[in-house]
């Protein structure tokens, strides 16, 4: 049975947003009058207002993490997912005591190192070796443990030939290899990382991410660790945590989480048209379109290496009809990725007779870069070209990142650019 | 599957609101090998990529000597209690620099380093101690520099003066703590104030040096008592002038050692430093917030 490393008990922070300066020293006597001498509520604190960057608030004192509640276990690697400004680096900050919450309380087993940035405290004009014995001791090593780790922790940065040159003639990517290097030789039962796999080279971040996986998993020390890369926090976590406007809205099995974060997008795998609202003409109706993958199930979320299947169902409401059938797709910024239709399609040569047809089209995996895409369904004519309808965004899907050995990626983590992603030959 | 453990087998609790008196004494104690790591940070950052190097930490004091002689000694003619004027000076200048810069650097110590204390935690305090260790070094190097001038005019004298050291140097750490602890505490009040309102930071660039008056660095007390009479009793409740007095006396033998007012000056040292380490610890929790 796995013991609890980390529990969170209602912990809350509230900032104060807007300009710090005059007004505050009276709001302070306010409120230390109000507070310590009536024994009353802060009254500068409202209840119940939630972080929501883009509705203005009624108070300037915002809550960016609520009443949160959670239990991590020895061992846990979790992943904090959210979208800018959900409290994710506020959470880090109270784990790692940069700030103390305003209501609530961490309690922690073991000692927690904390990674919020690499190289914190790096002196520019100290040799490498002598910032690794500051930076370790910032991150909480005593002197011999660094000593005892030295050769380790500069084999590990590849930087070997540099270590006694000032850091300031570091090229950056050399920088934060030492500085991941210091931090990746913690020895805290704990370690809590934010983002900080987002630099240097492919590499060097294969190497951090192998190291990552191997204090969570090889050693058994518990992570945290936040970043909007859901290749890399799936690959390193098996437990997520999903943070909106600052409450926890999610927790549970890494798979779920990511999935659950991704449906919170507009995308939706299947719609089902009425009467009412089908898009249609005189002689077509669209009926249904569903987003399958390979077994035929409907899917919203696809791994980028696997197949998926659109199905597109609509009804021939007049006999002797001469078309095709075809679709655009669109991704989250509303390129225009791709159109396709269907050029050998036997209704183009034989008129068709009224009836339910069914139709799909298969997109391969390794195609598509990851992200969320919709897409459009369209019913036209030839000789002369005539659009019969054009619907557009009628179902979604969004294309989760893997890495390894079958993807386009392989092993490198960062940003990968493009609007496709697909699998090519390389000789 | 959830055990809940004992409130004990709890390492670390992380609250919002902790006693005023919950300061992590251990905590600090286990980071002592980071307030050395400072320390030699400070020291070797200070002279990397000069030509003088650490001759550096002499030329200040030499220069100020020299001014000070010049202005205060020949200009305005205060005496120096026949003692050699160089002397006197460097002896005011080397304990009041000590004093200032620990009170200076503390001063600023969140502001200088909002942006690693925003990053990772360790115990605050170990900065501003870290901060009067290095301080220290610079100290010892500058007595260094008096103690040469010593022999110098011990072996050239200058006529119409004389100096010698007492028994009373036995007090010299005692009066180096002192200062430290002193120039600490303040700090500490400061930087825990300036925070939020950045007010007492703009006081404190010209505070210290106009204390410096305040304080028997360029004249000593025995004409400030004949010129100031009763008026006088201002410098002598600067807690500050009994150790300088006192340190001039150890080492130059003029000057007053008097057990009440070093005993003055410890008592206000302690209370200083006690509301100093309060209010440090207190603003620490949080002032990444606000600042």
């Amino acid at each position: 049975m796995s013991k609890p490393a980390i529990q969170v008990e209602n912990l809350s922070k509230a900032y104060q947003i807007g300009q710090i300066g005059t007004g505050t020293i009276s709001h302070d006597l306010e409120r230390f009058f109000v507070t310590k001498v009536l024994g009353k509520e802060d009254p500068f604190l409202k209840i119940g207002e939630t972080n929501d960057r883009s509705t203005k608030g009624s108070s300037n004192i915002v809550w960016s993490l609520k009443d949160i509640n959670f239990e991590i276990n020895q061992g846990d690697a979790v992943g904090i997912i959210g979208k800018n400004g959900a409290g994710k680096s506020t959470l880090l900050k109270l784990l790692s005591r940069v700030t103390s919450p305003t209501t609530g309380e961490i309690k922690v087993k073991g000692r927690i190192a904390s990674l919020l940035e690499v190289g914190t405290g790096f002196h520019p004009e100290l040799s490498g070796r002598e910032n690794i014995y500051l930076n370790g001791a910032i991150l909480g090593m005593r002197k011999k443990e660094i000593t005892r780790k030295i050769d380790e922790i500069i084999d590990f940065s590849g930087v070997e030939r540099y270590i006694d040159t000032p850091v300031k003639r570091y090229s950056s990517g050399m920088y934060v290899r030492l500085a991941f290097a210091v931090a990746a030789h913690l020895e805290s039962e704990i370690l809590i990382v934010d983002e900080v796999l987002a630099v240097g080279d492919a590499e060097f971040q294969k190497k951090c991410l192998g190291k990552m996986g191997d204090i969570s998993k090889g050693e058994g020390r518990t992570v945290l660790f936040v970043s909007h890369n859901m290749a890399a926090v799936k690959s390193l976590c098996d437990k997520g945590i999903i943070l909106e406007n600052g409450l926890l809205t999610f927790i549970g099995n890494i798979d779920t989480v990511i999935d659950d974060y991704l449906k919170k997008g507009n995308n939706h795998a299947s719609k089902q048209f009425n009467n009412k609202n089908a898009p249609q003409t005189n002689s077509f109706r669209l009926l249904e379109v569903h987003v399958l993958n390979s077994k035929g199930e409907i899917t919203l979320n696809h791994f980028i290496t696997n197949d998926i299947i659109i199905e597109f169902k609509y009804e021939v409401l007049q006999d002797d009809q001469l078309y095709t059938h075809g679709f655009n797709l669109f991704n989250d910024h509303n390129i225009h990725i791709l159109s396709s239709h269907d050029k050998e399609t036997e209704s183009l040569i034989f008129p068709v007779k009224k009836g339910i047809y069914l139709k799909r089209v298969l997109i391969p995996g390794n195609f598509l870069a990851e992200g969320g895409y919709n897409c459009s369904f369209a019913i036209m004519r030839y000789n002369p070209f005539f659009v019969e309808f054009h619907e557009m965004e009628v179902v979604g899907f969004n294309i989760i990142e893997a890495i390894g050995e079958t993807t386009v990626r392989g092993n490198y983590t960062g940003k990968f650019p493009g609007v496709v992603r697909p699998l090519l030959n390389w000789n | 599957m959830k055990s809940t453990p004992e409130a004990s087998d709890w390492d670390l609790v992380i609250k919002g609101h902790n006693s005023l008196f919950d300061i992590k004494f251990k905590d600090l104690w286990a980071y002592r090998d980071l307030l050395l790591m400072f320390v030699k940070r400070d020291f070797v950052s200070f002279y990397k990529q000069t030509i003088l190097g650490p001759l550096w930490f002499f030329i200040q004091p030499i220069f100020t000597t020299l001014v000070f002689t010049f202005i205060f000694g020949n200009l305005a003619g205060i005496s120096t209690d026949g003692l050699p004027k160089p002397l006197f000076y460097l002896a005011g200048i080397t304990s009041w620099n000590y004093f200032s810069d620990c009170l200076t650097k503390t001063s600023t110590v969140f502001k200088d380093n909002a942006s690693i204390f925003g990053k990772v935690y360790f115990p605050r305090l170990i900065m501003p101690l870290s901060i009067v260790v290095s301080n220290l070094v610079r100290f010892s190097v500058q007595m260094l520099l008096f103690l040469l001038m010593m022999l110098y005019f011990y072996f050239i004298p200058k006529e119409n003066t004389s100096f010698h050291i007492t028994y009373a140097i036995l007090s010299l750490p005692f009066l180096v703590v002192l200062m430290a602890l002193l120039g600490l505490g303040i700090g500490l009040i400061i930087t825990a104030m300036t925070t939020k309102y950045k007010d007492l930071t703009f006081l404190i660039t010209f505070g210290v040096q106009l204390l410096m008056y305040g304080t028997t660095v360029i004249y000593p007390l025995s004409e400030a008592k004949e010129k100031f009479g009763g008026m006088s009793k201002i410098i002598e409740y600067n807690p500050m002038t009994g150790i300088i007095e006192a340190f001039r006396y150890s080492f130059l033998g003029k000057g007053e050692f008097s057990l009440w007012s070093l005993g003055y000056s410890s008592m206000i040292t302690l209370l200083i430093l006690f509301f100093g380490i309060l209010l440090f610890n207190k603003t620490e929790k949080n002032f990444v917030d606000t600042i």
